[in-house]
């Protein structure tokens, strides 16, 4: 049982954070004196067994600046709870001073000025001091890998995931589940999971032929911890071919299962297990109601849609905890597991201040060594940015928006449909853009920019499908993703209706019309799940059109009119 | 048989029900229940049907259904131009009353399998399937 006292326990951990810095601190030095690496790491070993999770990294080895999301929607039950609560109202639940450490790490708002106080936050050389120094508190903490680390970085591309695989196999992981790893397709996914040092796990990776679980991904693994048998039971990302291109792993079946899940936890409490952690990659929403379908599992580390919380959320008797994305995050776990139960646990989500944290030198060494021979194409500066380039937000994000921008020209589009995914990281006001910068937030297997024709009443269904991805009540019906970015079209969206009803007021931005449904639009896109799409790469394409401007500015877009948030 | 103009425009005729107004297709799903259950009241109950929220390709959508006291099950798609899509029939010495099968479904609906147990009543489960363009996951 989870005690209150414990609860509390939580956010003090959090708050630690706290009470260092304040407004008109915001200097550089000032804000780095104010924070120190012990006080980050600050814990008290707590119980018997230590987690530790990572997730959605997507290949960031270097710290980068990441602006975390101001419109993040929740709808039906989940309309106003945690995750879908963002800025200032976020600050205002968790009890996060303006200015502070915290506020610049967890929330939106005035990210810039407090970015050029705190500096970048992540990389992956960072991540390993905290958790050796995790290690060295608790020298058998396990540490689990949410997926989403094998893609999305020049280096990445380029080796085909090899550089995430060095570099993650150096922190020692104990097991990993799965996303964007299948979009190097099967075949390299199958090389490097035979080969890995570590469990590759997934409940719901099923052979599709013959619908049954996959060799190659147990379901779950037994870990011998502090005297107490963990079960860490895998969940891949359920919507893999749908969101993604199916045909790059064709003998690949996902889905929910929370039956199977059911069974899997029943089968490992059956065989002792006295603590049963999810290390998944369903999304937030999708983990909280799969917490309240399956019994007996008392951890979720959740993945994939990408926040970060400074507590845990309860459902019942099982914990969520979610760890952001790339490498923003460490989350620190530790648990009080007696007589076959879990009787309390304290956590902390460790934000990863880089130039508070040491970088670890063996980690940093082999971080520079995949790049190295990478060096000079990675710092090529391609242009400069006078605005804020970010992505996460559920219609609109700049570098979308300029990556829209990139597709009408270059391609001479009317319309730029431009992929709703919340990776890549943010980039100042008066920074230069370097090619590894435009690869940050384009780099994927299948990134052809495609030029086609649609109509209007085509674009209808395309704008209704993905909505509902988003919006539709229930959880287990979301994909995880956010709104497809569209570029020359402006609508009108009311998340409260059906799917079919929630898109209207389509408008073709260049001459002010509405859009015809019967009419056909020169549309420009990428990151097509279909097989056979033909275009340049989109990093080609968006180079080219930031090399033109020289100095990119990008002005706010009010397309979008939401309507029912 | 001699295609007389008067046959060829029937013909035409029902194609364009079958395409264009499925739920008036030959068989609707309240006709094919109806025929089933003798028109007995369906409760819900000793039935489980298992199907994906989200179908990975519409045309071949793995289905389960399980029931240990069923007699027979029915699975109905009920968005499909020709809802019945099976109906297992279990004897007495089968050791497990399930049955899995794919099936094609024409879009985003429900999915509907109907027991008859060996007590005679009827029980139902229902799972909407989703069927999407797909192509934007974060």
């Amino acid at each position: 049982m989870i005690s209150r006292r414990d609860f509390l326990q939580t956010s003090m951990a959090a708050s630690a954070l706290l009470g260092a810095s304040g407004f008109g601190q915001w200097g550089r030095l000032a804000a780095q004196q104010a924070l120190t690496q012990d006080q980050l790491l600050q814990f008290e070993t707590f119980g018997n067994v230590s987690l530790i999770h990572v997730t959605d990294i997507h290949a960031q080895l270097k710290p980068i600046y990441f602006r975390e999301p101001s419109i993040n929607i929740g709808v039906g039950d989940n309309k106003g709870a945690v995750p879908h609560v963002t800025g200032a109202e976020f600050r205002k639940m968790y009890g996060i001073a303006d200015g502070s450490p915290s506020h610049y790490a967890l929330s939106s708002g005035d990210f810039e000025a407090l970015a050029r106080g705190y500096g970048r936050v992540g990389g992956l050389d960072r991540v390993a001091t905290v958790i050796n120094q995790i290690r060295a508190d608790r020298p058998d903490a396990l540490l689990l890998d949410g997926g989403d680390t094998w893609h999305g970085s020049y280096t990445c591309y380029h080796t085909q995931g090899q550089d995430m695989v060095d570099v993650m196999n150096a922190l020692k992981p104990d097991a990993m589940t799965f996303h964007w790893e299948f979009t190097l397709g099967s075949d390299r996914v199958n090389e490097i999971v035979e080969g890995l040092p570590f469990a590759a796990l997934g409940q719901n990776i099923f052979d599709a032929e013959w619908d049954e679980p996959a060799e190659l991904f147990p379901p779950y693994k037994f870990f011998e911890r502090g005297g107490v048998k963990v079960a860490v039971i895998g969940q891949a990302f359920p919507y893999m071919p749908i969101a993604n291109p199916g045909w790059m792993f064709p003998e690949y079946a996902f889905g929910i299962r929370d039956e199977n899940m059911q069974e899997m936890v029943d089968q490992v409490r059956s065989e002792g297990a006295e603590l049963v952690v999810v290390l998944s990659h369903n999304g937030f929403d999708v983990d909280k109601k799969m917490a309240g379908i399956v019994s007996g599992i008392d951890v979720i580390l959740s993945g994939h849609t990408h926040d970060a919380l400074p507590e845990p959320v309860l459902v019942g008797e099982t914990v969520i905890v979610a760890s952001g994305s790339n490498g923003k995050f460490v989350s620190r776990v530790d648990l009080d597991v007696r007589d076959g139960r879990m009787m309390g646990f304290r956590h902390k989500l460790i934000p990863i201040f880089s130039d508070v944290i040491t970088p670890d030198p063996e980690v940093a060494a082999v971080i520079d060594g995949v790049r190295t021979p990478y060096l000079d194409a990675l710092t090529e500066v391609i242009g400069k940015t006078d605005s804020l380039l970010y992505r996460r937000g559920n219609f609109n994000g700049t570098w979308d928006d300029l990556i829209c921008d990139a597709l009408l020209s270059e391609r001479e589009a009317d319309i730029a449909l431009s992929p709703g995914v919340r990776w890549g990281p943010s980039i100042l006001p008066g920074q230069d853009i370097t090619r590894e910068d435009i690869w940050n937030v384009t780099s994927m297997s299948y990134g052809a920019a495609y030029r086609t024709e649609m109509t209007g009443e085509f674009l209808h269904v395309v704008l209704e499908d993905v909505a509902d991805n988003l919006f539709n009540p229930d959880p287990y019906y979301q994909q995880g993703g956010d709104m497809v970015r569209t570029g020359g079209l402006g609508y009108r969206i009311d998340i409260t209706q059906p799917q079919g009803s929630r898109i209207t007021e389509m408008t073709l931005l260049k001459t002010g019309e509405k859009i015809d449904p019967a009419k056909t639009y020169q549309v420009a896109g990428w990151a097509s799940v279909n097989e056979g799409t033909e275009g340049p790469q989109i990093w080609d394409v968006v180079e080219s059109h930031i090399a033109k401007q020289g100095t990119v500015t990008v002005s706010p877009n009010t397309s979008v009119n939401v309507v029912g948030a | 048989m001699e295609l007389t103009r008067r046959n060829a425009l029937l013909m035409g005729a029902s194609a364009f029900v079958v395409a264009g107004l499925p739920l008036q297709a030959a068989t609707t799903p309240e006709e094919a229940i109806a025929a089933f259950t003798g028109g007995a009241e369906i409760g819900e109950g000793d039935i489980t049907l298992t199907a994906p929220e989200i179908a990975e390709n519409g045309n071949t959508v793995p289905i389960e259904v399980a029931s240990e006291t069923a007699v027979e099950i029915m699975v109905l798609a009920l968005g499909n131009p020709t809802p019945p899509v099976a109906t297992f029939k279990f004897g007495k010495l089968a050791a497990s009353r399930a049955a899995s099968t794919r099936i094609r479904l024409a879009g985003t609906q429900d999915v509907v399998a109907i027991a008859k147990l060996e007590d005679g009543s009827f029980v139902q489960a229902a799972a909407t399937v989703k069927v999407t363009i797909g192509g934007c996951g974060g």
